[in-house]
């Protein structure tokens, strides 16, 4: 209204709807909380147990596997400390699968919004891994309790090491998750492909058992192994929360053993294919999302 | 047409847009699959035109109705306009933020308390941090919600709820306020409280683009009239005339 008649009218017009892919989410960050804070208030509203729940499935796993693995396969024989290993693994994982999971099917899941009122779409997978980052601190707490029981200290370079690796799980689950989340709106076999995903995620990352087992196994083609950012993550997890609780005679064992190069090759490899796979999704998120309103 | 057009700033820029829908029969691969393995033979999906050769053009503060049947493509248009579709062929464009009354209460959550929506359904409609501090009070007193304003929207009765969403919605203040059936909102009172604010609105030098099927009601409000049938512009003036000339072919039509 304060520009003068003879101004062009149609300077300034912008085409509605048209996002700017991750940067709106920035651009959008108080609604980004806002979101984060709804769903981790809503996801237990009326069950008994609450936010207690977020820990069941870590901790059953954990249970499980631990005695099954641990106790009757006797890993614990050969591999020190193995409860710690093993939860160390055992969160990062289930941070990931939830994160993923809950991404995918976030877009599906938010229709009567995105149908109704246009906002950069890419909140709602993005807010999905954050909820998931909430779900995931407290259990690292636990971690890092029982960590400092058994000697645990930790120091400048694990602590980074640790928001190194759980940084390369995040942004690779949200660029998985606006992959698999922008396809499930056109097919929705989309969200059982990630169930499946899921399920083999523990296995295919060092959690249970250890990276020399896989070399011994693999033998030349290891490296195909180590390329998965996750194995990635949980090696650089038992390298900063298990090998410094192990005591001397532990560590000079075979099985204390860090994969050669973790820091060196692994560790910036991974970063890099967890960035091809956020461009990949964020390229797919923008060429579907121009139709989620008419197709959800 | 109207003293606000001296301004001449163009605040809704629509030319030639098409949209078409797809009604897509599958949801799963397999199906889409042995589609195209068998060359795409067959009809997977049937189409039909939403808006066909539309332009239109908005100057800052002016007031529209935009008025035709169901299914004329009103509500596409609408769509189109706040970015919530996008065209198949010919540009939208718009200047500012543009949001309104659209799809009140989209977006609210009945686990959340009043005040909690507030701030969500504030944030969606792309209020700031600050505007939405700003507004807080305003939009309580507007919403008549008072001291159940902590209460988890469940328990609200409908008129509460949307009163509130609204009241919200009023408050968004963008350059470009669509509104979709104003009257759809709470009881007789209620109701007169909305449209004076509208009016206020429009008087304000707020640009308006209204759908609504109450045609005495956009009378007062709009001073322009668009007419839309089958997804075409047949009609563009002054919005007692376009109302006469729907009126007539809705008799016609019967």
């Amino acid at each position: 209204m304060t520009a003068s008649p003879a101004a062009d009218p149609e300077a300034g017009l912008t085409a509605p709807g048209r996002g700017g892919g991750l940067k709106d989410v920035y651009r959008n960050r108080f609604l980004l909380k806002l979101l984060v804070r709804k769903e981790v208030r809503v996801r237990y509203r009326g069950s008994a147990l609450g936010i207690v729940w977020s820990y069941m499935k870590p901790g059953l796993q954990f249970l499980v596997f631990y005695v099954a693995l641990g106790l009757f396969l006797n890993v614990q024989g050969s591999t020190p400390n193995y409860p710690i290993y093993l939860f160390a693994g055992i969160i990062l994982v289930n941070f990931f699968t939830e994160a993923l999971g809950n991404a995918t099917r976030s877009i599906v899941g938010n229709r009567d919004l995105i149908r109704k009122i246009y906002l950069p779409r890419e909140l709602f997978p993005v807010a999905s891994v954050w909820v998931s980052g909430v779900h995931f601190l407290p259990q690292v707490l636990i971690l890092i309790v029982v960590c400092l029981f058994f000697g645990w200290v930790p120091t400048l370079g694990s602590i980074a090491a640790i928001i190194g690796a759980f940084v390369i799980v995040a942004v690779l689950a949200v660029g998985l998750g606006l992959f698999f989340g922008a396809i499930n709106v056109y097919f929705r076999d989309s969200e059982n492909l990630v169930d499946l995903l899921i399920m083999m995620v523990t296995w295919a990352s060092p959690v249970l058992y250890l990276w020399s087992q896989v070399d011994r196994v693999l033998g030349p083609a290891f490296w195909v192994y180590q390329l998965n950012p996750m194995t990635v993550g949980v090696e650089v997890f038992h390298w900063a929360f298990w090998r410094p609780t192990l005591d001397g005679a532990q560590l000079a064992s075979p099985a204390a053993a860090t994969v050669p190069g973790l820091f060196t090759i692994w560790f910036p490899l991974a970063a890099v294919v967890t960035l091809v796979m956020l461009a990949l999704g964020q390229w797919v998120f923008a060429r579907l999302s121009v139709k989620f309103a008419q197709e959800l | 047409m109207t003293e606000h057009a001296v301004t001449m700033t163009t605040a809704i820029a629509v030319e030639n847009v098409g949209k078409q829908f797809v009604l897509r029969h599958t949801r799963s691969l397999k199906e889409a699959l042995m589609w195209l393995i068998r060359g795409r033979r067959g009809d997977i999906s049937r189409k039909f035109d939403a808006l066909k050769d539309v332009s239109l053009r908005v100057e800052e503060g002016e007031t529209v109705a935009l008025l035709g049947l169901n299914g004329s493509g009103k509500s596409t248009l609408l769509k189109l306009i706040s970015g919530v579709l996008q065209p198949d062929g010919g540009s939208v464009r718009t200047r500012g933020r543009v949001a309104g009354l659209i799809e009140v209460g989209a977006g609210f959550h009945h686990d959340l308390s009043g005040r909690d929506n507030v701030y969500l359904n504030g944030a969606i409609l792309g209020m700031t941090e600050k505007q939405i501090d700003a507004m807080f009070d305003s939009i309580v007193e507007f919403s008549e919600i008072g001291e159940f304003i902590d209460t988890e929207v469940k328990f609200y009765s409908s008129g509460m709820y949307l009163r509130l969403a609204f009241s919200i919605a009023v408050h968004t203040d963008p350059e470009v306020f669509l509104i979709d059936e104003i009257l759809a909102v709470g009881d007789e009172p209620f109701q007169r409280k909305c449209i004076a604010k509208i009016k206020e609105l429009a008087d304000a030098g707020k640009t308006l683009f209204v759908v609504s099927h109450d045609l005495d009601l956009v009378s007062t409000v709009c001073e322009r009239g668009v007419l839309l049938e089958h997804g075409r512009v047949v009609m563009d003036g002054e919005v007692h005339d376009v109302v006469a000339e729907l009126r007539r072919r809705s008799v016609a039509a019967s």
